[in-house]
């Protein structure tokens, strides 16, 4: 008699990313995994141990630094790759603004993530990458919910949603002409909650500031709270607390609001989700809110 | 807790961002941003427009309707759903069939005062082709015929005779009302002469996904060559299985090589086990140093498929550009990339009847049966047989656009059709 086997449904979102991890690895000639330090691109570096192990990663780790990350997670980065034995490749958006004299965004809360879409196309430029992997996943925004697991980019980066190629049971079309290039999700259906999920079975370690701390903050007009960095410009009224916070993303330090929180384990973090109410974009990014088409908008111009 | 794919049919007219929006809202789904960005645009009558839960891109939210696949996801204490919304309209069908392809379960949605219209039995006749065998009819908007049970009723068996007639398997009919939330996630008591589930509930209890009847399938993606001083000559095939089950020490046969070998083992995140099922991402290793490489399948000796150059096949027509007879393409059969080219035409399918009609092209988004040839053998099953193995796509070798899914019907001669020929004109 042959037993059947009951998959949770972490096994088959975990066996869908490992399989689209090795069709980048066997339809591209040179990948990348666009790294952040963020909980959504550490999964996808143990989900590229699961598909890849014994041998090495087929591409490297890339980083685009925007100068305003967190300490933190800059710390956790390398020590990540020295352990993973892979490579990492760190590239500054500060260099970019000085090559092609951008204009840095001005403002009190200044926000590098639109910065971050011409270093991204430099790098992938330097090493003629033709397929970049990211940790994006459809349930963050309503854009995101209708862009394929392989998203096909023209040579500027662009996301054109009318052209996008139908993609049909688990085969994934990367054939690309020369100049474009693919950006690859593993994790698209993946929620927020699967990814803890996963973080709390596999026994991840994350950076600290996913994890409650004290930090010193600025009160938002809105109530959203800004951990306080040498990047951002105060003035006299601001009012400036310190709270119990942790992080349910980590993007640039001046654009990711913290959020009220005591938890210290994993397991207290799927327990505040549980019982959260507010999504996660909407809790932490600033940038989102700005127009209700912001990452539609921002995709078609290159962004991730 | 398992996992439920499933795609929801119909047209914006039905209700379909509304249900979905109900499913979400009413299972806790929706957070309060969200809420908030959906207040900011609701109706002067103040309730809130939960279709604009799911239309996603800027020209759907301002012409009202769904052009795209939209993916949303939505967890229960029993289970975690995928919805795959797709686009109801003629001129989407290629939508359609794209979210289809990966659900096991559809429900077709259709308006209580109109019953069952032409477009119920397109969407029903393309979900069932895609294989999709779990089939729930939403019938919905009862609140406009004043909960009356004689209409579901009639649109029920209206339904029941449909799927007799195509020989489908039976649906499971529910009345609901997605604006007012009846029996969508909880029983209404607007409803008391129905005594079946939820649609919910329904959903929560249908079976999974299960791939593991079929005989094994596993094709290479990539193989892994550490070369390493502690692992010199270490040769792994990774990949998915597709369906059925591996065990270590089981003789299996190279595709389309015909070498034949034995699994010396198999890792599962660099751990040896005895078995793995279907849907496992694994790493096999033989025994024996044959030749095997990306696109090549390991299948067991005993349940190994015939390969073929020679196969016919339902294709979806994706392409603006049409199809003609001898257009050479690739076919892309999971991680196999061959090229082919497509001698014959054979009929198109009007997806209304299933009635073949003849035809010397296949436009956009029509459903054609095609005579297919390849430049190296493909080791495949038919779609019936297997939802793997049996499925490919077809891509422009210029542009690198997908232009058509693929279904294996036959990849045996002995079971080809004839081409349906032009129509005949009698004179009296």
């Amino acid at each position: 008699m042959m037993s059947t086997p009951s998959f949770d449904y972490l096994d088959r979102l975990e066996a869908e990313a490992i399989h689209i991890l090795r069709e980048v690895a066997g339809q591209f000639e040179r990948p990348a995994l666009l790294f952040s330090g963020g909980k959504d691109s550490i999964v996808l570096t143990r989900l590229a141990e699961k598909a890849f192990r014994p041998g090495r990663f087929p591409f490297p780790l890339v980083h685009v630094d925007t100068g305003h990350n967190f300490p933190e997670v800059l710390a956790y980065r390398d020590q990540l790759a020295e352990s993973l034995g892979e490579k990492l490749i760190v590239r500054q958006v500060e260099d970019t603004i000085k090559r092609q004299r951008l204009r840095e965004p001005g403002g009190k809360y200044p926000s590098r993530n639109p910065l971050q879409t011409y270093t991204l196309l430099e790098v992938i430029e330097e090493f003629e990458f033709d397929a970049c992997i990211g940790g994006a996943r459809r349930d963050e925004e309503k854009a995101r919910a209708k862009e394929r697991i392989f998203s096909v980019r023209d040579e500027f980066g662009q996301w054109d949603p009318k052209r996008q190629r139908p993609e049909l049971w688990n085969i994934y079309n990367g054939r690309i002409q020369k100049g474009e290039n693919v950006r690859v999700f593993p994790i698209s259906n993946w929620t927020e909650l699967d990814v803890w999920r996963y973080i709390q079975r596999e026994n991840i370690a994350l950076p600290d500031i996913y994890f409650g701390h004290e930090r010193t903050c600025v009160v938002l007009p809105t109530g959203q709270l800004l951990g306080l960095s040498e990047h951002l410009r105060l003035d006299e009224d601001d009012e400036i607390v310190t709270r119990q916070v942790r992080f349910r993303t980590v993007g640039d330090s001046t654009c990711t609001a913290a959020v009220e929180s005591d938890a210290a384990t994993v397991e207290d973090i799927i327990q505040d989700l549980l019982l959260a109410k507010v999504s996660e974009r909407g809790a932490t990014r600033l940038d989102d809110n700005i127009s209700e088409a912001g990452m539609e908008d921002r995709k078609r111009n290159g962004y991730f | 807790m398992d996992l439920l794919r499933f795609i929801t049919c119909g047209s914006v007219d039905d209700g379909k961002s509304t249900l979905i929006g109900r499913l979400l809202y009413d299972s806790e789904s929706v957070s309060l941003d969200v809420l908030a960005a959906l207040e900011k645009r609701q109706a002067s009558n103040g309730t809130v427009d939960l279709a604009l839960l799911t239309d996603g891109l800027r020209a759907e939210r301002e012409q009202g309707i769904t052009i795209d696949v939209a993916y949303k996801y939505f967890t229960t204490p029993r289970r975690k759903f995928i919805i795959t919304d797709a686009p109801g309209h003629v001129q989407y069908t290629r939508n359609m069939v794209t979210g289809a392809s990966n659900a096991d379960l559809a429900i077709v949605l259709v308006d209580a005062r109109q019953g069952v219209i032409e477009q119920t039995r397109r969407h029903t006749l393309i979900a069932a082709l895609l294989g999709i065998r779990h089939f729930v009819l939403a019938v919905n908007k009862m609140d406009l015929v004043g909960y009356d049970e004689a209409v579901f009723a009639r649109i029920a068996n209206d339904y029941a005779e449909l799927t007799n007639h195509f020989n489908l398997p039976a649906a499971t009919a529910i009345p609901l009302s997605a604006l007012n939330g009846d029996n969508v996630v909880k029983r209404s008591a607007l409803l008391p002469w129905y005594t079946g589930p939820s649609l919910l509930e329904h959903l929560e209890s249908v079976p999974g996904a299960s791939e593991t009847a079929a005989p094994g399938r596993f094709q290479v993606q990539y193989v892994i060559r550490p070369q390493t001083a502690e692992l010199p000559d270490y040769r792994g095939y990774a990949g998915q299985i597709q369906s059925g089950q591996y065990r270590r020490g089981d003789r299996v046969t190279v595709l389309p090589s015909g070498l034949e070998s034995e699994i010396e083992a198999i890792e599962v995140n660099q751990q040896e086990v005895e078995l793995a099922s279907a849907p496992q991402a694994v790493v096999i290793r033989l025994r024996d140093d044959v030749d095997v490489s990306r696109g090549d399948s390991i299948v067991p000796l005993a349940e190994a498929p015939t390969p073929t150059r020679e196969l016919e096949a339902t294709l979806c027509w994706m392409s603006e550009q049409p199809l003609w007879p001898g257009r050479k393409l690739l076919v892309q059969h999971h991680s196999a990339l061959v090229k082919a080219a497509i001698p014959a035409i054979l009929y198109k399918v009007n997806v209304h009847t299933f009635a073949r009609n003849a035809a010397d092209s296949a436009q956009l988004n029509d459903i054609v049966r095609v005579r297919l040839k390849t430049a190296l053998p493909l080791a495949v099953d038919t779609y019936l047989e297997n939802r793997a193995s049996g499925s490919f796509i077809l891509v422009d070798e210029l542009t690198g656009d997908t232009v058509a899914a693929g279904l294996v019907e036959a990849a045996n001669s002995e079971y080809f059709t004839l081409p349906v020929g032009p129509p005949v004109a009698y004179s009296i």
